[in-house]
C-alpha cells in the first residue's frame, strides 16, 4: 500500500488503519471459537455445535448476545473510571498491530522501532487493568489490580529480553527487516539460542497475556473474575477482545521474530496467509499450555519471574552479543 | 491445640473479604469471612447452616422403610454410606441379621461410591487451582467423564443415579441385574487405568507440587484433637480406618490397605486419597469374584411403612464414608418410626480445622486447602 503514492499519506493510513481493524476484529472473534474447539478437543469434548454448522456461527452469537446485554454499573462504583476503564484497555491492545507488515509492504506502519513500538504499546494495557479493578469499587477486583500491577511489571522485562534476541540477531528492530534476516535460517532453528529464546518467549507471553498458569488476575476460584468481575455487556466484550488481541498480537509478535514471518512455499501472494497460520500455531501453543496447568501463586509467579526468567534472559542477551562478535570476526 | 486468633477488624491496612456463601470454590454454601494484610490471611470466620434441612427432625417422622433415601441426601456426593450408617444403626438395635450376600453388596456399592466421590474431588479440587479456564478443567472433565461411568453402573443397579436408597433394613433392596459384574469389571480396569493418566499429569507437575506440598499442614496432634476423620486423618500420620480398626458388613474378609502420610499437607491428603481409589477398586473385585449365592435381605420387600419396627433400645453405627467417619446414633421406641436421631458428618468434623490452618497462608491457598479438605455441605448442614 506503500506504493499508491497518488493518494495522500493520511488517507492511505485511514484505509489500511481500517482494513486492519476490521480483518483483525473478524480473525478475534473465530479465535475465540479455535480456542474452545481446541480445548473441548482436549478435554475429550465437542465444544459450540449448535448455532452454524460445527458451532461456526456462535462468535457472531456470542457477539450479539453480549451487545444485547444490560449494561449495569455498581452504585458504588467510580464511575468515570468504571466506564472509561474497557476503552482505555482495547486501545493498546488494538494498537499493537500497527506496526505489524503482515507482508512485504502490506502493513499500517512498519516503523523503524517496530519491535519497541509493540512492548511499549502492550504493557499499556495495565493502565485500563487498573482503573478496571480500582473503578469497580469490590474487593475482589482491587485484589486483582493490585496482582495485575505486580505481575506484569515483573513479566514485562523477561518478555522485552526474549524479544531482544532476534533484535539483536538481525541487528534491527524494524519487524520487515527481521523477517528478511530470517530468510535463511529462521530464529527458532538458531542453534541453542533460537530455541531458549523462543520458550522463555512463550513463557513470559503467557504471564504477560494473564493465561493460565499465571492468570491471577481472573483467578476465578479466588477473586470469581477479578478486575472484570463487575463488567456486563460490550463493556465486558471490550475487557475479552482486548485480551484475545493482545494474545493474537502476541502470537503474530512470535511469528515475526522467531517463525521466519511470511516466508513459505508458493507465489509472495501467499505471504499473509503464511504468516496468519505461523501466528495461529503460535496461539496453539498459548492455548496448550493454558489448558494444561494449574494456576500459580502470585509469590511463586514472582519469584519465577525474578530469580529464574529475568537472569535466564539476561545471560542469553549475553550469550547472543558474543555470538555475533564471534560471527562477524570482530575478535574476541 | 494450637490457638485460633482473635479476630481483629482494627486497623487499616487490613481487609475484610467474604469468600462465600455464594463462591466459585466454596463446594457448595459456605462462608468464610476473611480477614486479609494484602494477601495473607490473618483470621478467618467460618459460618454454616445455610444448607440445614431439618435432617434429623424429618427422621422422627420417616418411617424405617422412607428414610434410607432420604439419608441419601445428607451426603449427596456419597449417599451409599450415609443409607449404609443409618440401617446399621436400626439393625444393631432390632438385633436384625443381614445376608452375606447382601453385606457383600453393600461392601461393593460404598466402595464404588468411594471412587465416584474421590472422583469429583479430584475433578473439584483441581478445578479449584486449575481454574474454570485452565488446565483444572481438563482434570474436572476427565474426572466427569469416569465418575459417569459408575453412576451409570448404580443406575443399572437401582434405577437412580445420584440417591439411591438402595439399603434397606435388614439387607438390601435390589439384586445386581444380569451383565452386571461384567459391566463393573470393564469400569474398574478403565478407571485403574485413568488413574494412572491422572497421576501422570499431575504427579510430578511442579506446578502441582508448589500448590500442594506444605500447604495446609494438619499435624497428628492437632488432627487427633480437632476431631479430623477419613482421609485427612490418615494424611497426618494416624494409621485410623473403620473398615480395618471396627469392621462392618464382612470387610474383614477382603485384603486392602490403609495408606497413611505423614506430612499432613495437601500433597499427603492427595496422595492417600490416589492409594484409596485403588484399594477401593480391589475391594470391588474382591467382591465380584466371592459374591455369594442366597437372599439379599433378611426381611422381605418392602410393601408398607409399617413393615419394619425396631424394638426398643438405642444405638450407634458408623462406616468409614470417603470423607471419614459417618455416624448414625438412633433411639427406638418399638413403633416404626425412630424416636430421636442424631447424625454424624464426616465433612463437619474436617470442616472444624479450618480456623487452625488457614490464618498465615494467602488467599490462594485458601482454595487449595479447603479442596483438599473435600467438605460437603449437605452433610455439614444437614
Amino acid at each position: 500500500m506503500t506504493g499508491t503514492s497518488a493518494m495522500s499519506p493520511l488517507l492511505v493510513a485511514l484505509i489500511s488503519g481500517g482494513v486492519v481493524l476490521g480483518a483483525l476484529t473478524g480473525l478475534l472473534a473465530y479465535v475465540t471459537l479455535l480456542e474452545r474447539k481446541f480445548a473441548a478437543r482436549m478435554q475429550s469434548r465437542v465444544g459450540p455445535y449448535r448455532v452454524g454448522p460445527h458451532g461456526l456461527l456462535q462468535p457472531i452469537a456470542d457477539g450479539v448476545k453480549l451487545l444485547l446485554k444490560e449494561h449495569l454499573v455498581p452504585d458504588a462504583a467510580d464511575k468515570g473510571v468504571f466506564n472509561l476503564a474497557p476503552v482505555i484497555f482495547f486501545i493498546p491492545c488494538m494498537l499493537i498491530f500497527a506496526s505489524m507488515p503482515f507482508a512485504p509492504g502490506l502493513g499500517v506502519a512498519d516503523l523503524n522501532i517496530g519491535v519497541l513500538f509493540f512492548l511499549a504499546v502492550s504493557s499499556m494495557e495495565i493502565v485500563g487493568l487498573f482503573m478496571a479493578g480500582w473503578g469497580s469499587n469490590n474487593k475482589y477486583a482491587l485484589i486483582s489490580a493490585m496482582r495485575a500491577v505486580n505481575q506484569i511489571i515483573s513479566y514485562d522485562l523477561p518478555f522485552v529480553m526474549a524479544a531482544l534476541v532476534p533484535v539483536m540477531l538481525a541487528g534491527s528492530m524494524k519487524l520487515s527487516d527481521i523477517a528478511t534476516a530470517q530468510q535463511g535460517l529462521w530464529f527458532i532453528a538458531y542453534p541453542v539460542i533460537g530455541q531458549l529464546a523462543f520458550i522463555a518467549f512463550i513463557v513470559a507471553g503467557v504471564a504477560a497475556e494473564n493465561r493460565t498458569p499465571f492468570d491471577i488476575l481472573e483467578a476465578e476460584s479466588e477473586l470469581i473474575a477479578g478486575f472484570r468481575v463487575e463488567y456486563s455487556g460490550m463493556k465486558f466484550a471490550f475487557i475479552q477482545l482486548g485480551e484475545y488481541a493482545h494474545v493474537i498480537g502476541t502470537s503474530f509478535l512470535g511469528a515475526a521474530l522467531f517463525l521466519g514471518a511470511w516466508a513459505g512455499p508458493g507465489p509472495s501472494w501467499l505471504g499473509p496467509l503464511w504468516f496468519t497460520i505461523k501466528a495461529l500455531l503460535v496461539f496453539v501453543l498459548f492455548t496448550w499450555v493454558r489448558w494444561s496447568f494449574l494456576r500459580i501463586k502470585v509469590d511463586q509467579i514472582l519469584s519465577i519471574s525474578w530469580k529464574l526468567l529475568l537472569p535466564l534472559t539476561l545471560l542469553l542477551l549475553l550469550a547472543t552479543a558474543v555470538v555475533i562478535v564471534i560471527r562477524s570476526g570482530a575478535g574476541v | 491445640m494450637s490457638e485460633v486468633r482473635e479476630i481483629d477488624y482494627t486497623g487499616s491496612e487490613r481487609l475484610t473479604m467474604n469468600m462465600g456463601p455464594q463462591h466459585p470454590s466454596a463446594h457448595g454454601v459456605f462462608r468464610a469471612i476473611l480477614t486479609l494484610e494484602g494477601e495473607k490471611i490473618v483470621a478467618v470466620d467460618a459460618v454454616i447452616g445455610y444448607l440445614h434441612r431439618c435432617h434429623e427432625k424429618l427422621a422422627e417422622t420417616l418411617a424405617y422403610v422412607q428414610y434410607p433415601s432420604i439419608a441419601s441426601k445428607t451426603d449427596y456426593v456419597a449417599a451409599m454410606a450415609s443409607e449404609l450408617a443409618y440401617v446399621m444403626a436400626a439393625e444393631k438395635i432390632g438385633q436384625f441379621e443381614v445376608p452375606k450376600r447382601a453385606q457383600y453388596l453393600r461392601v461393593a456399592v460404598n466402595e464404588l461410591q468411594r471412587v465416584a466421590s474421590h472422583l469429583l474431588w479430584l475433578g473439584t479440587w483441581c478445578l479449584d487451582m486449575g481454574g474454570a479456564l485452565g488446565g483444572g478443567t481438563s482434570v474436572f472433565l476427565y474426572c466427569i467423564r469416569e465418575r459417569e461411568q459408575i453412576l451409570d453402573l448404580f443406575e443399572s443397579l437401582v434405577g437412580a443415579r445420584l440417591l439411591y436408597g438402595f439399603h434397606q433394613v435388614g439387607g438390601v433392596r435390589y439384586d445386581i441385574p444380569t451383565g452386571w459384574v461384567e459391566q463393573c469389571r470393564t469400569t474398574m480396569d478403565l478407571i485403574e487405568q485413568r488413574l494412572g493418566e491422572y497421576e501422570s499429569m499431575l504427579h510430578d507437575n511442579a506446578f502441582f507440587e508448589m500448590r500442594t506440598r506444605g500447604i495446609g499442614v494438619i499435624s497428628s496432634q492437632l488432627a487427633q484433637d480437632v476431631g479430623v476423620c477419613g482421609p485427612l486423618l490418615r494424611a497426618s500420620g494416624v494409621k485410623y480406618d473403620l473398615r480395618r480398626n471396627a469392621p462392618y458388613s464382612s470387610y474383614e474378609d477382603f485384603e486392602f490397605a490403609v495408606p497413611v502420610e505423614t506430612e499432613g499437607d495437601c500433597h499427603a491428603r492427595y496422595r492417600v486419597r490416589m492409594v484409596e481409589f485403588r484399594e477401593s477398586i480391589r475391594i470391588v473385585r474382591q467382591v465380584l469374584d466371592g459374591l455369594p449365592e442366597g437372599p439379599i435381605s433378611s426381611r422381605p420387600g418392602v410393601k408398607s411403612l409399617a413393615q419394619v419396627k425396631v424394638p426398643k433400645g438405642e444405638a450407634y453405627a458408623r462406616v468409614e464414608g470417603p470423607r471419614g467417619e459417618v455416624g448414625c446414633y438412633l433411639v427406638a421406641d418399638g413403633t416404626n418410626k425412630p424416636y430421636r436421631m442424631k447424625w454424624r458428618g464426616a465433612s463437619f468434623s474436617n470442616l472444624a480445622v479450618l480456623p487452625h490452618i488457614i490464618p498465615g497462608v494467602t488467599v490462594a491457598d485458601v482454595v487449595a486447602i479447603m479442596g483438599s479438605v473435600d467438605p460437603v455441605f449437605g452433610e455439614v448442614d444437614r
